[in-house]
């Protein structure tokens, strides 16, 4: 049992942190982009040199390395300062790219990767609508078959990164008469078709990730359709799962240095806060969760590097990670007491900032990409094999299904 | 990376799992539970000839030689039992003990006797009610004859040596002394406790033959260091226990029927036992940096320690009282074996100091090395 590299993993990591150092951007490099293009430009730079995507195959733009090859390449990324990705790319690439590579054809995998895997090409998810969340299968937005097209009519939500999008993985009805889930089909869509709207949510963190699209009468050639009529749902689980790969743990800015950091410079009765009993047990507990997931993720890695399947154990991070999040910024404005509500959204450069961000920000991350609710089910049925909720809407004409409108 | 256990150690859990499963069934727990019996010496005499007591002793004394890697796998088997045995006091407090800070000649006298289980030891250092420190100590040591009164002893009944803690003038405030308890000047206050598949009582020295361990006035440095390798070993044992009360909780709602269906299939059960696995994982990779932070006696032990220990302590007492609600008014019935791993749970948690006494030490430790 050790942390140390093998001596592949270590050649590898060195060749990785070589082309990096050699290839941050400078500020320069940089002079007069916007956070979305700057964040292109890095992309870019990282494919033109054969780092980008690097578990794809080359012809598709990336480098045939393996998960573990990965996970290094981002490790020795993050040590370095680069420009920020948000969710520009992790969508298209990360939920996108293995749904069309499992269904899409040769030459819609040709036309598209390359471009998602060199950032040119932006992508976001069509998938969740104001009456379909947690119930996805529920979504109603229709398509209906006109000559070689569809005709798409409906509503999309939570549709993150749309406004910058070139294309969209979309999930619609074609069959409201057969069962929920098999009345689905699955489309690639040009996000330039006329009858695309994006219309941005203003969250109430004050800030605008998420996007409303509304799609009228939007026509999709046939061509672009991932997957038989009607087996919309089986593509979309293999959507689903690699967004819950994507969406992983991280670590959010209140965690255990940030916040210990904070009880040693703050004071409780005139001593350092983190002198204080409950003080240390609850930062305690914190860090039993933190390191808990580090070293599951070592567990994990462990299980890539020998070349297994990882186990059951990697679905947890998000699920700890949200609410850990959540009530570390609460009790760090907790400790900052009548002064720690302080907070301009436009900007505010303090480094307490932090703490009133994350608290406002964390309850989306406990929502999006499947709620802790949804998570707690899938551990309970998935990993330890308890029986699934009996269903009112399984057997029955999607039609017929109770919609409480 | 390779955080995992290699083949080898795999077996050894392997098979101390299919032996426990054989020589140590529910009924044994109960039969300690119930009956007259300090613990299960039948069981004890089975183990210590599996060699299990000598797992991570040197061979040159008489020990096995295997590491730290192969002896909490075996702790988290002993917890997944609840085995009625003084395993933790001799290896995980006693054995430690000598190891760390025992002289050659001491090694060589108590190790061997620890490794074949002719001797079972423990240690003690509590006192009172509350948390004793080195300041508040008032067993003393003068003329190599030691007296005073030590409090809720695991195994004290059931050991031949003990360890102990005593007030000293030097240096840190205490001093750790060896004492057989086959003498005149020691006696025995026998206690009920939570737990009576485990034995404890107050041991009281009255001017018994003490034998220093380690230097004086280095005593409390000393107990720590055996506490933080304890720790570890206990978070395993405790791992166990854990992951049996999920096993059970799960058994019990896929075939319990409710409202026409398994109470598995409800979500306020589901999210319980999601919950406690949850626990049990974090626990378990938390228990596995301690295993490498003891077996290497890593710079970052006692953060390790104390990480794995408070992540154990809050999931055995998470999932041992979410076990008995899942099985409902059974649950709290003599008749089903919930109540062990509650009792256990518990007993375990404060055994070497609260969840509270080690979050403190976990803070303290972050402050020299970073997260």
């Amino acid at each position: 049992m050790n942390f140390d590299d093998t001596p592949n993993e270590a050649a590898f990591r060195k060749e990785a942190r070589a082309w990096l150092e050699a290839n941050v951007p400078s500020e320069a490099d940089l002079a007069g982009l916007d956070e979305v293009g700057r964040a292109q430009f890095w992309q870019k730079r990282k494919s033109d040199g054969g780092w980008a995507c690097i578990t794809w195959p080359k012809q598709f733009g990336g480098r045939g390395a393996s998960t573990l090859e990965q996970v290094i390449f981002d490790q020795e990324e993050a040590k370095l300062d680069t420009p920020y990705m948000g969710s520009y790319f992790s969508i298209g690439q990360g939920m996108a790219a293995p749904t069309i590579m499992t269904y899409g054809t040769e030459e819609m995998m040709a036309r598209y990767l390359p471009k998602l895997a060199s950032g040119e090409e932006i992508w976001c998810q069509l998938f969740s609508e104001p009456a379909a969340g947690s119930d996805l299968a529920a979504l109603q937005t229709r398509a209906e078959k006109d000559g070689d097209d569809w005709i798409v009519n409906g509503q999309k939500v939570w549709t993150t990164v749309a406004q910058y999008a070139s294309y969209a993985i979309l999930v619609t009805r074609t069959d409201p008469n057969v069962p929920k889930h098999k009345g689905m089909t699955y489309f690639c869509v040009d996000m330039k078709s006329p009858g695309v709207e994006v219309r941005p949510i203003k969250q109430m963190s004050g800030g605008s990730s998420f996007n409303e699209v509304y799609l009228t009468n939007v026509r999709i050639p046939d061509s672009m359709r991932l997957g038989e009529i009607g087996q919309g749902w089986r593509v979309a689980l293999t959507t689903l799962m690699n967004e819950r790969a994507s969406i992983g743990g991280g670590n959010v800015g209140a965690n255990f240095d940030s916040v210990k950091a904070l009880a040693e410079r703050l004071e409780i009765d005139g001593k350092p806060a983190i002198e204080d009993t409950i003080v240390r047990q609850k930062l305690a507990s914190w860090y039993v969760e933190e390191a808990g997931l580090k070293f599951t993720e070592m567990r994990t890695l462990s299980a890539l590097s020998r070349g297994d399947e990882p186990g059951p154990e990697s679905s947890i991070g998000k699920l700890v990670a949200g609410v850990k999040g959540q009530d570390m910024a609460s009790f760090a404005i907790d400790l900052l007491e009548q002064q720690g509500i302080q907070w301009d959204p436009e900007q505010d450069e303090r480094e307490d900032a932090v703490f009133v961000q994350n608290f406002m920000s964390l309850p989306g991350l406990r929502i999006a990409g499947g709620t802790d609710e949804i998570m707690l089910n899938i551990i309970a049925e998935r990993v330890l094999g308890l029986p699934p909720e009996p269903r009112v809407d399984k057997n029955i004409p999607f039609s017929d299904v109770p919609t409480g409108v | 990376m390779n955080f995992e256990f290699n083949d080898d150690q795999i077996f050894v859990r392997d098979v101390a799992r299919s032996f426990l499963k054989a020589n140590c069934p529910p009924e044994v727990v109960r039969r300690v539970l119930e009956g007259n019996e300090h613990y299960a010496a039948d069981l004890w005499q089975q183990i210590v000839e599996q060699g299990w007591a000598a797992t991570a002793i040197p061979e040159k004394y008489g020990g096995l030689g295997m590491s730290y890697l192969e002896l909490v796998l075996v702790a988290e088997e002993l917890g997944r039992v609840c085995a009625p045995v003084p395993f933790a006091s001799s290896v995980y407090l006693a054995t430690e003990a000598i190891l760390l800070a025992g002289s050659e000649e001491q090694k060589s006298r108590w190790l061997p006797k620890f490794a074949e289980g002719e001797v079972i030891g423990t240690l003690a250092y509590a006192e009172k009610a509350g948390v004793t420190t080195a300041d508040t100590l008032e067993t003393k040591v003068e003329n190599g004859k030691i007296t005073g009164r030590k409090t809720t002893v695991a195994d004290a009944e059931i050991a031949q040596v003990i360890i102990v803690a005593a007030k000293s003038d030097q240096g840190d405030g205490a001093s750790l002394y060896i004492v057989s308890l086959e003498q005149d000047g020691v006696s025995y206050e026998s206690l009920k406790t939570i737990d009576p598949s485990m034995n404890h009582a107050n041991v009281i020295f009255n001017g018994a033959s003490a034998e220093l361990l380690g230097g004086e006035g280095e005593g409390w440095t000393l107990l720590e260091k055996i506490l933080d390798r304890a720790a570890v070993l206990y978070a395993w044992e405790q791992l166990g226990g854990s992951e049996t009360c999920l096993a059970m909780a799960k058994d019990h709602a896929m075939q319990r029927y409710a409202f026409g269906r398994p109470i598995g299939s409800f979500q306020a059960i589901k999210h319980k036992l999601a919950n406690m696995y949850v626990k049990n994982t974090l626990a378990r990779s938390n228990a596995y940096y301690g295993a490498w932070a003891l077996n290497t006696d890593a710079e970052e032990l006692p953060l390790a320690a104390a990480t794995a220990r408070v992540g154990s302590t809050q999931a055995y007492y998470f999932s041992s009282k979410e076990s008995i609600q899942t099985h409902g008014g059974m649950g709290f019935t003599w008749e089903v074996d919930c109540q062990f791993y509650y009792r256990r749970a518990k007993v375990l948690a404060v055994a070497i100091g609260s969840e509270r006494v080690w979050s403190d030490k976990l803070i303290k430790a972050s402050d020299h090395i970073e997260a």
